[in-house]
């Protein structure tokens, strides 16, 4: 029981982040923007514009809401929710810490350890694909189903070359619980110096599936009007926009986990911290991977222009995808001429 | 060891979301204003007048695309369990995995030879 | 415990897959579809096979229900309600499953039911344990698999060309 009433209390913890940060996340692109096109951005809601996000969110809510006659009013409400429900669905397998200890107990920063980790982010992501295809489709509007269909094309496409890329750290750690890859590359053991190649292409991969600059393709204004969310409005078109932000911070949170050692960084533990105070440490040391990859996010959405359509396939099917199968083969022999067969 | 317990937590995360999503939609549906017209519930098409609806065919390269996804998701499936068991399979089980990996690169090669996943 | 998870999910899937049958519009059919193997994967997890249920989503709820979506986008749906089916399709239909329904009963009837006592082995679905069985023990049709997949590729790509022909 009491182990229930943790994992609730831990679950509300998380849950309550993550739509803080991507609120927040929010607020901190149009500030990225405004910095890189030398304007101001937002600075009337509260000091420093920091209301700005509660406004949007309130007024999201006050919002009419606008179903079209002819769209298939279900789908259509469904869309929305399943796209926001899978965005939240996967900071379950994310370790945000090492254990407390409080009164002899352990209690893991992690909602669940599961044997399977990397594959139940694929199955998450995956079905993500269907939020996007619905709402769509439900529509009934040329542009939302052409939106539609080229997203959930390119989600697809790069999601096999991300299934992939991953291969070669597997190959390394021998593992797929999030918790024991992190653990592995404690000090300064990152994965990301064993196999730049397989970061550098989970990392496009990881914009692909978010379906951010340069591959927002399903949504470019100037060919889609809006892409799949040309139809939506008040709180459902709140959810397509939050689910990317969301998406964007789970999926910084994973790179960060995989390549970069999650919340290990070299030197902190040997500063001689009591336990808990260390477990939250780490918490922030992982939070500053975060924060950066997001920051990282928008630096590039700001400043490349999107593909076009064809390179955009091109450079999945024929690019990403060979190159990782090449990543496999070079792992494996260098691991063979290693020895550590 | 691994058990089917490790998946409780997951369930509550699913309905936290759900009751999330639910109540966010009903507080939304509730809160916002309601005055429907008929012009505003058309769908929009630059401002002219829709024509026909959106059920129509479109390009057979996108459902080539799901049908080679599909393909390759299994096969990429099929790595998993060879990579966490790389070290203790040994030179064998590299073997034996460039093997299957150089039968799905040549049937890569004659997609790409057939033209299969060129877009114009 | 497992038990009630057992009959709940097991109630789920066949409440779904009753709808995917019924459900007149057929993408509503592919959802429910997708929910029925939720709950398929749900009985691997009380199995302990954490490795098939994660399969089971990736590829099935994952792969080929977009590919199955894809399909039904592209077929140019503009009413909600399939085209009535001739009367001797139905008879041949309820023929058919009522068949395969009796094939099923009379299996389940001739198995022998599991000893009790002999618990079998519940880590035999993990990830480890099973690549282990399946890159010792079953070498050969893992790579007899990868000349199916050659195959399906090279369909695939005809059934491609051939369309495109036609247009």
């Amino acid at each position: 029981m009491e182990f229930i009433i943790y994992k609730i209390i831990l679950i509300s913890a998380v849950l309550g982040l993550t739509l803080l940060v991507a609120m927040y996340s929010t607020y901190a692109e149009r500030k990225v923007a405004a910095f890189m096109q030398d304007r101001l951005g937002p600075n009337r809601a509260g000091p420093f514009g920091l209301l700005q996000p509660l406004a949007d969110g309130i007024k999201m809510f006050m919002k009419e809401e606008i179903i079209p006659d002819v769209s298939n009013k279900v789908l259509f409400v469904l869309g929305p929710c399943i796209a926001m429900v899978t965005a939240l669905m996967t900071g379950v397998v994310i370790p945000w810490g090492p254990d407390l200890i409080i009164g002899g107990t352990h209690y893991p920063l992690q909602i669940t350890d599961v044997n399977i980790g990397v594959l139940y982010v694929f199955g998450v992501v995956s079905i993500g694909v269907y939020g996007i295809m619905i709402g769509g489709w439900a529509s009934n509007n040329k542009y939302a189903l052409l939106g539609a269909i080229r997203a959930s094309s390119q989600m697809i496409s790069y999601e096999v070359a991300m299934g992939l890329s991953i291969i070669s750290i597997i190959m390394m750690t021998g593992t797929l619980s999030l918790r024991e890859i992190v653990e592995q590359q404690a000090g300064a053991h990152w994965n990301v110096f064993y196999s730049p190649l397989a970061f550098i292409i989970f990392l496009i991969c990881a914009f692909a599936e978010c379906n951010r600059t340069p591959f927002d393709l399903p949504e470019c204004e100037t060919e889609l009007i809006g892409g799949y969310h040309t139809e939506y409005s008040s709180m459902k078109l709140g959810f397509y926009l939050f689910a990317e932000y969301i998406n964007m911070f789970i999926s910084s949170a994973i790179i960060s986990c995989v390549f970069f050692g999650g919340y290990n960084f070299p030197g902190v533990d040997s500063l001689g911290l009591s336990n808990n105070i260390m477990a939250f440490l780490h918490a922030g040391i992982l939070f500053g991977k975060i924060f950066f990859f997001i920051f990282f996010f928008m630096w590039v959405r700001w400043t490349i222009p999107r593909f076009r359509y064809d390179q955009l396939m091109n450079l999945g099917w024929k690019g990403l995808l060979p190159l990782s199968m090449v990543n496999i083969f070079i792992t494996g022999i260098v691991m063979y001429l290693a020895g550590k067969l | 060891m691994s058990t089917p317990a490790d998946y409780l937590p997951i369930l509550l995360q699913f309905i936290a979301a759900l009751g999330f999503v639910v109540l966010t939609i009903g507080a939304t549906h509730l809160l916002g204003p309601k005055r429907h017209t008929n012009v505003k519930n058309e769908t929009f098409e630059c401002g002219i007048e829709s024509v026909g609806n959106a059920r129509v065919p479109f390009s057979i390269k996108y459902f080539l695309v799901a049908i080679l996804f599909v393909l390759f998701d299994v096969e990429v499936i099929f790595m998993y369990p060879w990579a966490v068991n790389f070290k203790s399979l040994g030179v064998r089980g590299l073997i034996e995995m460039f093997m299957f990996m150089s039968l799905l690169l040549l049937g890569f090669f004659y997609i790409i030879k057939k033209g299969a996943l060129k877009w114009e | 415990m497992t038990q009630y998870f057992f009959y709940f999910l097991s109630f789920l899937a066949i409440f779904f897959a009753a709808l995917v049958v019924l459900s007149k519009n057929p993408v509503h059919s592919v959802l429910y579809l997708i929910l029925c193997f939720f709950s398929i994967a749900g009985h691997y997890i009380l199995l302990n096979a954490q490795f098939l249920a994660a399969v089971h989503i990736i590829v099935y709820a994952g792969a080929i229900m977009v590919l199955f979506l894809f399909v039904l986008m592209l077929m140019n749906l503009n009413r909600d309600s399939e085209p009535p089916k001739s009367w001797q399709g139905k008879v041949a239909a309820t023929l058919a499953a009522g068949l395969l329904l009796l094939v099923f009963t009379a299996s389940i009837k001739g198995a022998d039911a599991l000893p009790s006592g002999n618990q079998p082995d519940n880590t035999v679905g993990l990830l480890t344990n099973l690549g282990k069985t399946l890159y010792n023990d079953f070498m050969l049709p893992f790579e007899v698999s990868s000349i199916l997949f050659l195959v399906a590729m090279v369909g695939a790509v005809m059934i491609g060309k051939r369309e495109e022909v036609s247009e």
